[in-house]
């Protein structure tokens, strides 16, 4: 299967045509996206909340993956592959993924760590809005990717499904995780499942209640992954990691919960 | 160059008729909110107005079913009544321009907004689907007018979902010359009516059969949609039916469309049941170059993301139980 190797061609359209508009010399007077290839205005607010003034540039490199219309604004798919910038700047130490247009804009951070630099998930989408992963590498640098995501929107504001009808309480920070043999050329796939509502706090009389951090360690204790989540990670999250092919068989998953929940499981190859 | 450019579309037009035989789609009018609803005869006493092979947009008023009415002898049955009220007032000036009796029933053939929206349109007139379809109606109508209203804009003024009035069991109508089966089958919705005219030898499919476009799923259930064609099939094979009227996608004879409904569901089913124990990422899924044949139909790959959207978090969970 070679679909991970083909490139996001929406994503190449956008920034040629508004990286064009933008950089134009006639236009830069009235640029307010300071310099944004998806031309979002929300583009500095984010730069400056997330990346002060670190060093940064707009990249290709960074394929982000949603569909061209996501008729579910509440299981959004994402898809995040950092792997060309493996050889760059001393290689990934860090993503970001954020949405300039949700009520709740940082969707995650993860560290790569001993894993791959790619990630799959869904997410919530409340409008159409850029969606982007600012990559930072060993050498302090940051790369940023993105791509418009168009979405019927409300992925926000209601409830999820194990939320609407109580089922949630049964099964509360429960795991399933499998291992993949190489779905991507050079890796191991993790598939992990956390049972868990990741109420965002905007729905009525639902406050926010959401997985914060999820480490996935060997039985030395040593980390391959860490991730920090948000509000935005659609309920149930099903998160795909990729790990190298050789290594250990047994790992252990943790984390916790903002309300304090501890997950904590074995996973095993 | 001009020439040759000439002679290509010549050709592409010629190859596009024979394929499927049918009209050229409706020119809807964005700025007369003008559907151009033709009926077109294709047996006797038997119209459709055909939709445009195609996914919504406001391009096409988001006409894109074929409706249908068959003049008995003994009144008029209007089989669906399009995307809005609008649709269902043109669909009505349509029919009293073709024939003088009057409508006595209408028909929803499933509970999908196309199929009902017009109703409005009917309120002097018995509306008619089965207790299933009226009851989805029911529960989903004020989504769809959200839905329709954002996708096709101005064409839903004054649209309000109408659900069939009159719940329907299965049975023969006979009115003239006509004798209608209506029968109940399932698997594209939890209650797909069919209507098979056994004067004119026609199968109004309904949602069951698609014909050029890729099917959608938003209630269907693969293995009782696969069956529900088995039954078609055999019926079609016993002589019951020659013509075949889908709600999307041309009308036509024979098992084309039956056919194409059924190798789109198995290639699909089995796509995501391999996919999903492989660990492949309902994202990558999304990417997946399309067979050929099926790559140049209508509302592709939109129909088709949806689909995997729909569906394929559920395959995607049974190979984490399978563990």
């Amino acid at each position: 299967m070679d679909i991970l190797t083909m490139k996001p061609r929406r994503q190449f359209l956008l920034t040629g045509m508004l990286g064009a508009m933008g950089h134009g010399p006639l236009h830069a007077a009235e640029d307010r996206t300071g310099g944004d290839p998806l031309g979002s205005p929300q583009w500095p607010s984010l730069r400056a909340q997330y990346l002060t003034d670190a060093p940064m540039r707009f990249t290709d490199a960074i394929a982000v993956y949603t569909p061209a219309f996501a008729d579910d604004a509440m299981n959004v798919p994402l898809q995040i592959d950092a792997r060309a910038l493996s050889a760059t700047g001393g290689g990934v130490r860090r993503m970001r993924v954020l949405v300039d247009r949700n009520p709740i804009r940082e969707v995650l951070s993860f560290e790569p760590l001993r894993a791959l630099p790619m990630l799959s998930l869904r997410i919530r989408l409340e409008q159409a809005s850029p969606v982007r992963a600012l990559v930072q590498t060993a050498d302090g640098q940051w790369h940023v990717g993105g791509v418009w995501a168009q979405a019927a929107g409300g992925g926000c504001t209601v409830p999820g499904a194990s939320r609407a009808d109580g089922s949630w309480k049964s099964t509360l920070n429960q795991v399933q995780a499998r291992f993949f043999p190489n779905p991507v050329v050079g890796s191991r796939r993790l598939r992990v499942r956390v049972m868990h509502p990741m109420d965002t706090g905007l729905v009525a009389s639902i406050p926010a209640f959401y997985i914060e951090q999820l480490e996935l360690a060997d039985t030395s204790g040593q980390a391959w992954w860490r991730l920090a989540l948000h509000e935005p990670v659609s309920e149930n999250p099903l998160l795909t990691f990729e790990l190298p092919p050789e290594g250990p068989r047994a790992f252990r998953l943790q984390g916790r919960d903002n309300n304090g929940n501890r997950i904590d499981a074995e996973v095993r190859a | 160059m001009k020439a040759t450019a000439w002679m290509l579309l010549a050709a592409l037009a010629a190859t596009a008729q024979a394929q499927t035989a049918a009209p050229p789609a409706p020119r809807a009018d964005v700025r007369t909110l003008d559907y151009g609803l033709q009926p077109r005869r294709i047996a006797d006493g038997t119209w459709v107005i055909e939709g445009a092979v195609d996914d919504f947009s406001r391009a096409n008023g988001c006409n894109i079913i074929n409706t249908a009415f068959i003049a008995t002898g003994e009144g008029v049955v209007v089989i669906n009544t399009g995307p809005s009220r609008l649709y269902g007032e043109q669909q009505r000036r349509a029919i009293a321009r073709v024939t003088a009796e009057p409508v006595r029933q209408v028909l929803n053939l499933d509970l999908h907004p196309d199929y009902f929206f017009g109703n409005q349109a009917w309120s002097d007139t018995p509306t008619q689907a089965l207790a299933g379809t009226i009851a989805g109606m029911q529960a989903e109508g004020a989504a769809y007018e959200d839905n329709l209203y954002r996708l096709c804009g101005d064409w839903m003024r004054g649209t309000q979902a109408t659900p069939a009035r009159e719940p329907l069991q299965p049975h023969t109508l006979r009115l003239g010359r006509h004798v209608l089966e209506l029968r109940r089958l399932q698997g594209h919705t939890g209650d797909d009516l069919v209507l098979i005219d056994t004067h004119t030898g026609v199968l109004f499919a309904g949602g069951l059969v698609f014909a050029e476009r890729v099917p959608t799923t938003p209630h269907a259930d693969p293995a009782a949609w696969l069956a529900s064609l088995g039954t078609l099939e055999e019926w079609q094979a016993q002589g019951q039916f020659k013509t075949v009227v889908p709600s999307h996608g041309p009308v036509h004879d024979g098992t084309r469309g039956m056919a194409q409904t059924r190798d789109w569901l198995q290639w699909l089913t089995g796509l995501m049941r391999d996919s999903a124990e492989q660990g492949v990422d309902l994202s990558e899924l999304m990417r997946m170059p399309i067979p050929a044949r099926f790559a140049h139909w209508a509302a592709q790959p939109a129909e088709f993301n949806r689909s995997l959207a729909q569906w394929y978090p559920r395959y995607e969970q049974q190979a984490l139980d399978r563990r």
